[in-house]
């Protein structure tokens, strides 16, 4: 039978696979991006950078380069520090943290290998590079500190030589109980962990072009960016430009993941050189560069121990994890925010009352990291599910079955996390269930008997996690720092009776134009074709925090959401007086006013459009249509919407050559309502292969003096399609009660837990050969080494 | 990153293209497929003065049978090497391998003389023309020479071309019926160069191998013939033993040079793991 669902109903998106209005266009070569801007007069930049990782700049040179034709400007630190004011990557809620202040170049010492030291504006980016081969800098190299363990050591070198450490921040939580618990535990597990640095690789690199126009004062940033609102706030601060007369426009963005909300030297250069010589200047950077200067992200090492009871019962944890983040905290969003979410979400899925964590962030002299899709999740996940596993093999139990005794049940809801994390509502168990049917776990483990009596090393590794969605003010802003947790929209029906949406999220290529299409279709009544999204333009959407740790769905969908009903209330109000009708007997239905209680077509909306625009006379006097409405929505009752879900993960360790082929993935995941499954899909296969790419390939590998070693994609390896497995998605729907729309995030789900998932997997696979891993990436040179092979 | 500016010319015979060079006083490239070539200029690790075009010069192109030889054009591209049916038949190893090398699209372009005239230790077809006693056609100051594979790779991107000459065809003896193939590689993702490589011809005689060249890429600074293991091998029927001596004798035969990610240990035993697998399969066949 076919039984008719709210899905039947017309203009119901919510929760349909409607394609992305802005993919062909994307496909078909069409895409804007910043690279693609030429203005008038536009001049190029380029950027000398240091080779040293630390080093005093005695003396620079640039008198060939001014003199050569074609460069309209060399500019060094001293040049741009006149104009632009410093900058520290500090945030109050993180006690007693520190960086040092900051400018878009060095004035006299440099603190990275790769750090841009001197800038050259030319006609042409060629040219300019060829003047940076006419500079000479005088370097006094001074002893790098390079290694994170090395770096917290008494007596080591000192990355800022003005702090007394290089201790950038610590912080501490105990819930109390944790050293009886362990005294009294039947089973304790230990384990430390490390895991390698790794850096984004968007497809698009990071690309700008300042456009300053000193006859109006004002500045127009094309800028590669997630965020609009918060580089218009930074520009008109940091260079003493009115906030209204700064511009920020990000068009078509090539993928971001958090990298492109943070202040790069560079850009923030760039903007200085257009206003030095009041024309517009356009860098990007290159694979080279973006390598040594874009964000860095994880770089842990965690020690972890967890105590359990005889049945499997996890009494408590005990952490301690040092990460190092370069030589700066990253401005406006700090460095330690990942630490912080790594100390906070272990052990988050689980029902255990003593938790205790140290967190240590350190500097040194590499280049920054900051913020990156899933933001300390994967290392939660991963050292919180590996304890799991090693404490279930101590025990003698199933990791299902461990999980099953241990995740917080589903009708335990509201509750909390040790860290204090409070949680609506979860669907660990039901995850737990769905993934053991969608893998057919038992079979799995018949197989990988078989196969071992043969010599083949199978191995299967199962990840449950809990993802912070949706944050409030919590997040930054109590933090001092003028980033949104609102976002703001303003919808106009237009004279032809179709919608436009300036909506201050933005688009990176995950589709939220396409999710906030068919909320505002939906909510309306009207076909999604006739609704045109606008976004990324601080001169066109209300202000708002736009898109970044899974925010998009969540509160940009609610205000969307919002925003459509008060401007259907308002069209109805007019339908209402040019129909004699109560607004609440008329309803909107596919472009057409109609009767709520017959059906009956009334009026099409493109007639109120006309009447209210150009007919307004033949309205009762004192009508005055308000066909536009801008409505802004910030997120109140929980601070976070915590979302879950559990992966799995089929692998085969060939034990000669360490080499790993993933066989297959699975996830089970809860983000609440699901606006398009297609795009919820895609999010977590997407998150899923870059967890993969940690698992098995992503590293950053510097060398003792701080050079990094692998800065192409020749060494540096990014996951490829040959190499991924097919990835198998199930999902639970646990919506908000915090808002109408009821959506999570589900943006970093799958990068939060694929590489645990690997881990737990080769473990597995390597057990029978009692080989274990802890680190990752894994790579066939640790493989080999924990197998003894060579 | 931009190349530094260079002008250009395009050849249209070989002694047009190795005058053109010799009037730059030798600041100049050949340019035949780029794949190597224009990474350098964008990186600006190399920067000539002129970069001389070879790929209109028609004599360096199509692939023949010259009596006992396979005769294959410089400018051969990789992806001819998996389609064209001179060299499925007479050269199936270069086929075996071309899939290895890199990614369709510079498939398409990249050139068999590029790659051997480049030398890149990590490179298969280098390796290749060692397995396949391959000789290089090069034209010098003194005309056509031909040069034996086994003397041809000298060091680090080092080979007995000089400056200024041009590799303008490799010479294939013509593979036979009693002739046997096995190639595989080691590498992190597909299309990567490889952490090893090896690609060996045999000639059988009633289940035994009578001679066998076997050779290894990705070993050190150039492409290397493990004639230990040849050794081990050659005039003997291919069992466990036998693979497990020629994997012992490749201590004799390779001697990997440090590198941050794979320890020189680590290549060998590899290296190693690869020569047992090529030599189970090729136990098989013969
Ligand atoms: C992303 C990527 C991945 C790759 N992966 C692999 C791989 O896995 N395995 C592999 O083997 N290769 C790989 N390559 C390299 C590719 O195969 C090159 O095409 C090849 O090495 C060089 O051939 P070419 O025709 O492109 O030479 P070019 O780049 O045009 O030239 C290379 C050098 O050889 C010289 N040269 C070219 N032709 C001649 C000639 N006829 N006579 C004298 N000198 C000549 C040039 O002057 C230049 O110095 C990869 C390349 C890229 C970009």
């Amino acid at each position: 039978m076919n039984a008719l669902t709210s899905l039947d109903r017309p203009n119901s998106y919510i929760g349909r696979s409607v394609p992305r209005p802005n993919a062909k266009r994307l496909l078909a070569g069409r895409g804007r991006y910043v690279t693609d801007i030429r203005l008038p007069r536009m001049l190029h930049a380029a950027f000398l950078r240091s080779p040293y990782a630390h080093a005093r700049i005695i003396s620079i040179d640039v008198d060939a380069a001014r003199a050569l034709a074609g460069v309209h400007l060399v500019a060094t630190g001293a040049d741009i520090a006149r104009i632009c004011a410093p900058w520290t990557g500090t945030l109050d809620h993180f006690k007693g943290m520190t960086s040092e202040p900051q400018l878009p170049l060095p004035l006299d010492r440099v603190v990275w290998a790769g750090q841009a030291v001197v800038a050259v504006v030319a006609e042409s980016r060629a040219l300019a590079e060829d003047a940076l081969e006419l500079i000479s800098i005088g370097y006094e190299e001074l002893p790098a500190v390079v290694d994170l363990d090395a770096a917290r050591q008494p007596g080591t070198p000192r990355v800022n030589p003005s702090g007394t450490s290089n201790i950038c921040f610590r912080t501490q939580l105990d819930s109390g109980g944790v050293d009886e618990a362990f005294a009294s535990a039947a089973h304790v597990v230990e384990e430390e962990f490390s895991f390698g640095r790794h850096t984004p690789v968007t497809l698009e690199p990071r690309a700008i072009v300042a456009d300053y126009d000193a006859e109006s004062g004002s500045l127009t940033v094309h800028h590669a960016t997630q965020t609009p609102y918060q580089f218009q706030d930074l520009y008109a601060r940091h260079y003493g430009i009115p906030e209204a007369r700064v511009r920020v426009i990000a068009p078509d963005i090539g993928g971001s993941f958090g990298m492109k909300l943070h202040v790069y030297h560079e850009d923030m250069a760039v903007v200085g050189l257009s206003i030095l010589l009041a024309r517009p200047v356009k860098y990007v950077a290159d694979r080279i560069e973006s390598f040594v200067s874009d964000i860095h992200a994880r770089d842990h090492h965690v020690r972890a121990r967890m105590a359990v009871d005889v049945e499997g019962k996890i009494l408590a944890m005990d952490i301690h994890d040092a990460t190092a983040i370069g030589a700066f905290s990253t401005y406006p969003r700090t460095s330690v925010v990942e630490g912080n979410q790594v100390v906070r979400l272990i052990g988050a899925p689980y029902d255990f009352k003593s938790y205790r964590a140290v967190l240590e962030v350190v500097f040194q002299n590499k280049v920054q990291t900051s913020q990156y899709r899933a933001v300390g999740h994967p290392i939660a996940c991963a050292v919180t599910e590996r304890m799991v596993d090693l404490a279930a093999s101590q025990v003698g139990i199933d990791p299902f079955t461990m999980r099953a005794r241990n995740v917080i049940a589903d009708n335990a809801y509201p509750t909390a996390s040790p860290t204090g994390y409070k949680f609506e509502a979860l669907s660990h168990e039901i995850c737990l269930q769905r993934l053991r049917g969608i893998m057919d776990y038992d079979a799995l483990r018949t197989e990988q008997a078989e196969l071992r009596q043969r010599g083949i090393h199978r191995g299967i590794g199962i990840a449950t996690f809990v993802e912070i969605t949706n944050p409030s003010p919590a997040f930054y802003g109590v933090g001092g720092a003028r980033i949104s947790s609102q976002d703001g929209a303003t919808l106009s029906l237009t004279p032809s009776g179709e919608v436009r949406c300036a909506i201050s999220v933005t688009e990176q290529g995950q589709g939220t134009e396409a999710i906030i299409g068919q909320i505002v279709a939906d909510q309306l009544g009207v076909a999604q074709d006739h609704v045109k999204v606008i976004t990324g333009d601080t001169e066109v959407t209300p202000h708002g925090g736009a898109t970044w740790a899974c925010r998009g769905a969540g509160i940009g969908g609610e205000t969307a959401l919002q925003a459509a009903r008060r401007l259907k209330a308002n069209i109805l109000e007019i339908a209402g007086l040019i129909l004699q009708e109560q607004p609440s007997a008329l309803d909107i239905i596919d472009g057409q006013v109609v009767g709520v209680a017959t059906g009956q077509l009334r009026l099409p909306v493109a007639e109120i459009a006309r009447i209210a625009y150009f007919r307004s006379d033949t309205l009762p006097p004192g009508t005055q249509a308000q066909l536009t409405v801008s409505h802004h929505f910030a997120p109140q009752g929980y601070p976070f919407a915590f979302t879950n879900g559990i992966q799995g993960c089929y692998l085969e360790v060939d034990v000669h050559t360490g080499f790993i082929k993933l066989l297959k993935h699975y996830v089970v995941e809860d983000c609440g309502r699901i606006i398009n499954p297609m795009l919820v899909d895609e999010q977590l296969r997407g998150g899923v292969v870059q967890g993969l790419g940690a698992a098995l390939f992503e590293e950053c590998r510097y060398g003792e003096t701080g050079q990094l070693l692998n800065g192409s994609l020749a060494d540096y390896l990014v996951p490829m399609a040959m190499e991924m497995p097919d990835i198998i998605i199930d999902h639970v729907e646990t919506p908000t009660a915090d808002t109408i729309l009821g959506a999570k995030g589900c943006g970093e789900a799958g990068t939060a837990a694929a590489s645990a998932c690997v881990l737990n997997a080769v473990n597995d696979a390597l057990a029978p050969l009692a080989a274990s891993i802890n680190a990752i990436p894994i790579t066939p040179a640790r493989v080999l080494k924990a197998l003894g092979r060579y | 990153m931009k190349a530094r500016a260079f002008s250009y010319h395009r050849a249209h015979s070989v002694d047009d293209a190795r005058e053109a060079h010799a009037r730059s006083g030798d600041d100049a490239r050949y340019i035949a497929g780029g794949q190597s070539l224009v990474p350098a200029l964008a990186l600006r690790l190399q920067a000539p003065r002129i970069l001389i075009d070879i790929n209109h010069i028609e004599e360096l192109r199509g692939v023949r049978c010259d009596g006992e030889w396979l005769r294959i054009g410089a400018l051969t591209r990789h992806c001819e090497m998996l389609t064209d049916p001179l060299i499925a038949e007479f050269a199936p190893l270069l086929r075996a391998a071309a899939p290895f090398v890199a990614h369709p699209a510079i498939r398409n372009r990249g050139t068999l003389g590029g790659s051997v005239a480049l030398a890149d230790p990590a490179s298969e077809f280098p390796a290749m023309m060692l397995a396949l006693d391959a000789e290089i056609e090069i034209a010098g100051t003194s005309g056509r020479r031909r040069v034996r594979a086994d003397d041809f790779f000298i060091d680090l991107f080092e080979t007995a071309v000089g400056p200024g000459e041009i590799v303008t065809a490799i010479l294939v003896p013509r593979f036979r019926c009693n002739q046997r193939i096995c190639f595989d590689e080691l590498a992190r993702r597909r299309g990567d160069y490889a952490l090893v490589g090896c690609g060996m011809l045999a000639t059988c005689k009633d289940g035994l191998v009578e001679t066998i060249r076997i050779a290894f890429f990705s070993v050190g600074n150039v492409p290397t013939r493990a004639r230990s293991a040849e050794a081990v091998v050659s005039g003997a029927r291919i069992d466990a033993d036998r693979i497990v001596a020629a994997q012992a004798a490749l201590d004799r035969d390779l001697a990997p040079p440090e590198s941050d990610e794979v320890p020189p240990a680590m290549r060998l035993h590899l290296a190693r793991v690869l020569l047992g697998r090529l030599l189970a399969r090729m136990s098989e066949a013969a």
